[in-house]
């Protein structure tokens, strides 16, 4: 084991710190902006994964695509929303879900714990592999293609239909609602 | 020696970390906004799942990116869809807390 591989595993642990950190945050804040700052830090760590699973692009859609678009939304939501410390005060005055959602997650882990030891997985033949942008887009257009045609419409209509959504009842009213 | 990052376990575990913490917001959460967030640690997980039956299990590597793509945009469009719905619930309810929005008329 090199000095390489040493600095290698300890960027690996540095990602999964990263992911257990920025979700713990996403779960404990009280103010709902921190929130999704913690949910940036865990989809930046959830990248650095991506990069030690050998798919570059896969890292950078991940921070595009994540950090990038999906948190400014989340935080234009917010922003349209009630002001954080009504909802602050609001998550300290009502934590009566606190035992069913802890009885949830463990059941889940639980279960999903002893499934995944019991396994045996049988590992691919040769690690060979192309993991080429290009290798991708021919997947995309050949193997995938209709999968890919389906995605590109269904993100179409959710973008027609998240702008009808937001603009309903909005110019028959006389008055500007507060 | 074994590395930590070259093991299947260690990104399964990882996987089920991100769902169940994605499955306790779900529940614990006030907010339309933090039930959105939750979701999107879950999708997070199957997508690292993914990846790593793919480096791991699988010969041929794109499939596996294909399909943690095909996640990422089934996810932004979630997004935008849920925020204009709450724009939407937040004009005619002023909240955006789920308990307070108990009719749901055309």
């Amino acid at each position: 084991m090199t000095f390489y591989q040493y600095i290698a595993e300890g960027l690996f642990f540095a990602f999964v710190l990263l992911v257990i950190t920025g979700s713990f945050i996403t779960i404990r804040a009280r103010i709902l902006m921190h929130t999704v700052m913690g949910l940036a830090v865990a989809l930046l760590g959830v990248a650095g994964i991506y990069f030690y699973l050998g798919s570059m692009f896969l890292t950078l859609m991940q921070i595009l695509i994540y950090v990038g678009a999906v948190c400014i939304v989340l935080i234009f939501g917010i922003m349209v929303g009630s002001t954080p410390t009504e909802i602050a005060e609001k998550n300290i005055k009502e934590k009566k879900n606190i035992f069913l959602a802890v009885s949830a997650a463990a059941t889940a882990f639980f279960l999903l714990i002893i499934s995944l030891l019991k396994t045996d997985w049988i590992s691919a033949l040769a690690e060979a592999g192309d993991f080429s942008v290009e290798h991708l887009g021919e997947n995309f257009l050949y193997q995938y293609c209709l999968a890919f045609e389906l995605i590109s419409v269904i993100l179409f209509i959710a973008i027609v239909g998240a702008i009808i959504l937001a603009r309903e009842g909005r110019e028959n009213k006389g008055e500007p609602s507060e | 020696m074994i590395f930590i990052s070259n093991n299947l376990y260690t990104y399964l575990i990882l996987a089920v970390f991100l769902l169940v913490i994605g499955i306790y917001g779900l529940i614990q959460h006030k907010t339309f906004i933090g039930m959105l967030v939750s979701t999107e640690l879950i999708l997070n997980g199957a997508g690292i799942n993914f990846m790593a039956f793919n480096r791991f299990l699988v010969p041929d590597p794109a499939t596996g990116q294909v399909i943690t793509l095909f996640i990422m945009g089934i996810a932004a469009a979630e997004a935008a869809i849920v925020v204009s719905f709450i724009i939407a619930v937040f004009r005619k309810y002023h909240s955006i807390d789920p308990e307070d929005v108990i009719e749901l008329r055309g």
